[in-house]
């Protein structure tokens, strides 16, 4: 099932073309690896899915972007309304200055819920989701900032899925973590593909092969190559992207 | 000259530059409080002043500097951090922007007589407050504004813009991002400014000359629309004013100034090291 359909999208940062003529259709359960060397655009790609470009000033975005039957640039959608169901992660973990339960907590308390038992029970199924719960569940209330990169990382991530989002977005997340921490990361990925639309961004091609089911390749903010990871990695169509993922260049 | 040497020569200076600033404070300090701790007693702070205030006590003055303390605060600290939050978090970036943050910072250094003119037109004479401790917190704020506004905008500035994003892209408003990630995670430098602008208002003298200040009113003042006697002024006039006045007079009255502010000091101190707690937890 289609979950998000990109077409002919153009962003400009003032003169700047940031993002040119993009196409790209994402898939519920699956993930979509955006490959490609630093400063291709795939980052201010992934922020058009949940409007985060909205944030700086003098940038024109052109073209359609749906989530499943809603156009999200349409002028009525609710902003906070979409990123609810369109959570991100970041490639630095950044929990908040609280404690474990308040950053798991923070997003559905905004949204309204105060019950103790309802967030209760949000906080623990997205820990577990998560895959960090057995490891937080006795100092709960103790700060995020007190838990090593990974478990920080994963936390952003229960953070994110306490939202019960339709699509996870994740911006390099394993960029500042060592292997471990990674390989965890990259495990709870495959679990999570079951219930979401993942579109993660990666600088390791490696990550890619392993992860995902589609890569998208961008170069100088365009995609020159989209298809099933396995053929777009071994049977590339383009010279560019044979180029790349044999390292010859980015 | 090796590495090593000019290392340990800038040091040095540097450190006696430090000593040149800490070292006359603490003979002040030193100087007020071996001097005036003789005077200080239950009557002389639960007092009132008697016999041309040579004798007595000078709690009215001390209630009025803490009533003056606390107006400026509640006027000042909401006003301030609220220009800032514009300031830093709403306003476009561009030359209107430029000019008020510039015109912020020449306020600062406007003569406090010049404030105490302003709120003698507006406040006491134009609004019709008179000369009162209504009148004399609003000129105190005005005064203090800019401290406020500064150090609030660096510290709402310092706050990583990655807390905002992680909160936005939560689905989390642009307010509730402000007032549940930027401000506690900002409070401990907010509150710093709040200490620098509350030693400044306790301590100005001219600023409240024509807008709150009693000259002699031996009674506490029954609302904010009286007048009142304040430590600063209350000293200006013993030191300077009244022949024939006893030193130990003077110098316990400088002693009761410097801990009313030191009280509030402390309080908000505490206040900052509890936020500093809950953004470590």
């Amino acid at each position: 099932m289609l979950k998000v359909t990109i077409s002919d999208l153009n962003l400009y940062y003032e003169e700047f073309h940031a993002l040119k003529n993009i196409s790209l259709d994402i898939e519920d359960k699956e993930v979509t690896a955006l490959i490609g060397p630093s400063g291709c655009g795939k980052s201010t790609f992934l922020r058009t899915i949940n409007r985060m470009n909205d944030l700086i000033d003098d940038v024109k975005i052109e073209g359609l972007v749906m989530l499943e039957d809603q156009d999200i640039y349409n002028k009525d959608v609710d902003v906070a309304a979409l990123r609810r169901r369109v959570g991100m992660v970041f490639q630095k973990p950044n929990p908040f200055l609280k404690s474990i339960y308040e950053n798991v907590a923070y997003g559905p308390r905004r949204y309204g819920i105060k019950a103790k038992n309802q967030l209760d029970e949000i906080v623990e199924r997205s820990l577990k989701k998560a895959a960090i719960w057995e490891e937080v569940e006795d100092r709960l209330n103790k700060p995020a900032l007190s838990l090593s990169g990974g478990q920080q990382q994963r936390l952003c991530i229960a953070r994110a899925l306490a939202m019960e989002p339709e699509v996870l977005l994740m911006d390099e997340p394993t960029a500042s973590l060592d292997p471990i921490a990674t390989g965890r990361i990259e495990e709870l990925i495959s679990q999570l593909k079951k219930d979401y639309a993942i579109i993660i961004v990666t600088h390791s091609m490696q990550q890619a092969a392993r992860i995902s089911d589609k890569t998208a390749f961008f170069l100088m903010g365009e995609i020159v190559e989209t298809g099933k990871t396995k053929e777009v990695f071994t049977t590339p169509k383009d010279k560019r992207t044979e180029d790349y993922i044999t390292g010859r260049f980015g | 000259m090796g590495k090593k040497f000019k290392e340990k020569f800038a040091f040095t200076i540097l450190a006696l530059i430090t000593m040149c600033v800490i070292i006359p404070a603490l003979f002040i300090f030193s100087y007020i409080i071996y001097n005036g701790i003789g005077t200080i007693s239950l009557e002389f702070i639960f007092g009132s002043p008697t016999k041309g205030m040579t004798e007595g006590g000078i709690f009215p003055a001390i209630i009025g500097t803490m009533s003056l303390i606390v107006g400026t605060i509640v006027f000042a600290l909401p006003l301030g951090v609220g220009t800032a939050i514009y300031l830093v978090e709403y306003a476009k970036k561009n030359v209107l922007t430029k000019l008020i943050s510039l015109a912020i910072l020449n306020l600062a250094g406007v003569p406090s007589v010049v404030y105490g003119l302003f709120g003698l037109g507006l406040f006491v004479l134009l609004l019709g407050f008179g000369s009162s401790i209504l009148s004399g917190s609003l000129t105190l704020s005005c005064l203090i504004l800019p401290i406020i506004i500064k150090s609030s905008e660096a510290a709402i500035k310092s706050v990583p813009n990655i807390y905002r994003e992680a909160s936005l892209a939560l689905g989390a408003t642009k307010w509730q991002t402000i007032y549940k990630i930027v401000l506690p995670a900002a409070m401990p430098g907010i509150i710093t400014g709040a200490i620098l602008g509350i030693g400044r208002a306790a301590g100005e003298t001219a600023a409240i000359l024509l807008t709150v200040a009693a000259f002699f009113l031996p009674r506490l003042p029954d609302s904010i629309m009286d007048q009142a006697m304040v430590l600063s002024y209350h000293l200006y006039i013993i030191s300077s004013q009244v022949p024939g006045m006893p030193d130990a007079i003077k110098n316990g009255t400088a002693l009761v100034l410097l801990g009313v502010v030191g009280i509030f000091f402390f309080a908000a101190t505490v206040i900052r090291i509890k936020y500093k707690l809950a953004n470590r937890a």
